[in-house]
């Protein structure tokens, strides 16, 4: 937890007129539980990352190389040559302020720089100074700023205080991503040696064992194992779960999060109820064994890299298609850059669902698709026997990860699933779901302890569209698609909203799911009890 | 880095006081660390905890899943926060000198 651990009613207290400072002039003050500790030097070399060196952000003086603004200075001219997007969101913004409260740690913070607008005129400021006339001639009146370290502290700090979420951009006039500007900021930051921690390990990780969290085969293995059997202690089925299995129809690739953390390991055993009920001919694998791609959180390269293994996979194990699990990001870079990137996949098939002919068209190029996608095709054509008194233990809402939402557009499959698996399900209001979606506020890498007070404050709007829906219907369970929100939310909503669980949405598909040859069912996949399922099959049925 | 130091025990942690160098550890580094998290007197449970998370740790170079140290270890994770309030991760892997996981947990 934070080192100054505030109270709810007293995080609440927002501070919101403006500071005595005017913006151009730069400053930032570091202050513990608002940011992320740096990378280690060690990581940064492993990823062949450039000027690597011992320091943490409230150092007075950074290790910045002694041609710092010359880095800089190249790294954007290149950047505008490269990305037409980046020079566009540099020049069209007219700063009109639609964006400027739409921002979950603006909301939860109260501070100027973290409305979008604002937090892109950081960098938008140098870009008028070195590449506009009117900038070059006018400087300061014409929005210009003159590079400095502080500015590049005041990058650090911000574009680390934005998730990449993309809310702003629903609400901009003119479309800018907000999203790809931090995403620039930060690969700026990158060329200095200037990185977090919870981002460049896991990159590290994932290019040495396979995946973000450094599982190693014999570890993945060993996890999905333990996963099986106790599947088995609760249903009485032994299923499998096939890993580098060539020749596979298909390739699942989940977050590793999903067979190592609570609560996404639900989730995981709900995949493998699903899978085997099907008979679906698919394989995991211990090289791509990682969905999430925490290159998006770094630069352009590194989504490159990462991404490029799942193709790799796939043409080696000689799969058809891919299914990819319950994750966050990783549909942006599926959706927006892998087939850029890494493709075209041609040695693949366009997915068709073996069950029900469907045809994916959308993914005819990627050849791959989101499990929800694949469930929801299912429950259509009715190739699911579903009983979802399983689930009446919950009253639940559900929460649009950003990324599966915005960048994706799902926003029907998992609340069709939801609604054929639950019979309690009640949704919050509409202005904080689907595009408009709030985020956990700990994505793009910054669901760190040492940041927490920001992730409370960021997660404030979150908390409380879920604490009304709550009180309104007694919801006690938000679930959700995205495996940095199951690490994040549970934190979150004790805080702001105690009594409140989070889970996966294939965790209830797997709870409804009713197997040829279960035995009698009286727990969840958690363990627990189901409502109005006694001991005796059911025989017991009682409200309690 | 900075250098914690408990009695006879001088290690390299990193910046939640994770050790840096996990072939250092000995039961007398664990005793060690356990005063961080508020624990001074580390019971037959805990070395029990302890003990499960570095073979597994030694085996497979990471922490088990928190599910299979719960079940293996006969602990509820609200047993496991009982022993370590700061929990699984922060506290206990700590103490059995493991390294801090990383990504979407």
């Amino acid at each position: 937890m934070a080192e100054k651990k505030l109270k709810p009613e007293e995080l609440v207290q927002i501070e919101l007129s403006p500071p005595a400072r005017e913006w151009m002039d730069p400053s930032v003050n570091f202050r513990k539980g608002t940011w992320n500790y740096a990378a280690v030097p060690d990581t940064l070399d492993y990823l062949g990352l450039p000027n690597a060196g011992k320091w943490s952000p409230p150092d007075e003086e950074w290790p910045l190389p002694d041609n710092w603004q010359e880095i800089i200075h190249n790294g954007i001219k290149e950047r505008l040559e490269k990305y037409r997007s980046f020079k566009v969101f540099m020049d069209i913004c007219v700063r009109c302020g639609a964006c400027a409260d739409k921002c979950h740690f603006f909301i939860g913070s109260g501070d100027p720089k973290n409305m979008p607008v604002l937090r892109a005129e950081l960098l938008r400021s140098i870009y008028r100074n070195d590449f506009t006339m009117a900038g070059k001639v006018l400087g300061k009146i014409a929005g210009g700023r003159k590079l400095s370290k502080q500015i590049i502290k005041e990058w650090f700090y911000y574009f680390f205080q934005c998730t990449e979420c993309r809310r702003c951009s629903v609400f901009c006039p003119y479309g800018i991503d907000t999203a790809e500007i931090t995403m620039i900021g930060r690969e700026l930051l990158s060329l200095l040696g200037l990185g977090i921690e919870w981002v460049c390990t896991p990159l590290a990780n994932c290019f040495r064992t396979g995946n973000h969290l450094g599982i190693q085969p014999h570890g993945f293995k060993d996890s999905l194992e333990f996963a099986v059997d106790e599947l088995e202690e609760i249903t009485g089925i032994r299923v499998n779960a096939p890993i580098n299995k060539k020749g596979a129809e298909i390739l699942f690739v989940a977050p590793s999060a999903d067979y190592f953390a609570s609560p996404h390991y639900y989730t995981l055993l709900g995949y493998l109820a699903l899978f085997h009920e099907l008979g679906l001919d698919y394989t995991w694998s211990s090289y791509a064994s990682e969905g999430g791609n925490f290159g998006l959180f770094h630069s352009h390269e590194m989504i490159k890299r990462l991404n490029s293994k799942i193709y790799m996979e796939a043409r080696r194990l000689g799969v058809k298609w891919i299914i990819g699990g319950e994750c966050g990001h990783m549909w942006r870079v599926l959706n927006q850059y892998m087939d850029t990137m890494n493709g075209p996949a041609d040695f693949l098939e366009v997915p068709v669902s073996p069950y029900t002919g469907t045809k994916f068209e959308h993914a005819a190029s990627t050849k791959m698709i989101h499990i929800s996608e694949f469930t929801a095709d299912l429950i259509k054509h009715n190739k699911l026997n579903l009983d979802p008194r399983r689930n009446d233990h919950w009253v639940a809402t559900y929460h649009d990860s950003c990324n599966p939402a915005r960048s994706m557009g799902l926003l029907e499959e998992p609340r069709f699933i939801i609604k054929n698996v639950a019979n309690n399900f009640h949704e919050m209001p509409e202005n904080t779901i689907r595009e408009q979606t709030f985020c956990c506020g700990s994505g793009a890498g910054l669901g760190t302890d040492e940041n927490m007070e920001m992730r409370l404050r960021g997660g404030l709007p979150r908390a409380n569209a879920v604490n009304y829906v709550k009180d309104k219907f007694g919801v006690n369970v938000l679930l959700c698609m995205c495996a940095i929100d199951k690490a994040t939310l549970p934190p979150l909503l004790e805080y702001w909203v105690p009594g409140v669980e989070v889970a996966g949405v294939h965790e209830l598909v797997g709870n409804a799911l009713v197997m040829k040859g279960e035995r009698p069912r009286t727990t969840d996949l958690r363990g627990e009890p189901m409502k109005g399922f006694g001991d005796a099959a059911g025989e017991e049925a009682q409200d309690v | 880095m900075a250098i914690f130091e408990h009695g006879a025990v001088k290690i390299e942690v990193d910046e939640d006081g994770f050790m840096q160098e996990p072939e250092q550890w000995n039961e007398a580094v664990a005793k060690a660390l356990a005063t961080t998290e508020g624990v001074d007197n580390l019971t037959d449970e805990h070395w029990k905890l302890v003990h499960y998370l570095r073979e597994y740790y030694l085996k497979f170079g990471i922490a088990p899943m928190i599910r299979k140290l719960c079940k293996e270890t006969g602990f509820p994770l609200k047993k496991v926060y009982e022993l370590f309030p700061s929990g699984p991760a922060k506290g206990a892997c700590k103490v059995a000198g493991l390294a801090k996981p990383t990504g979407c947990v």
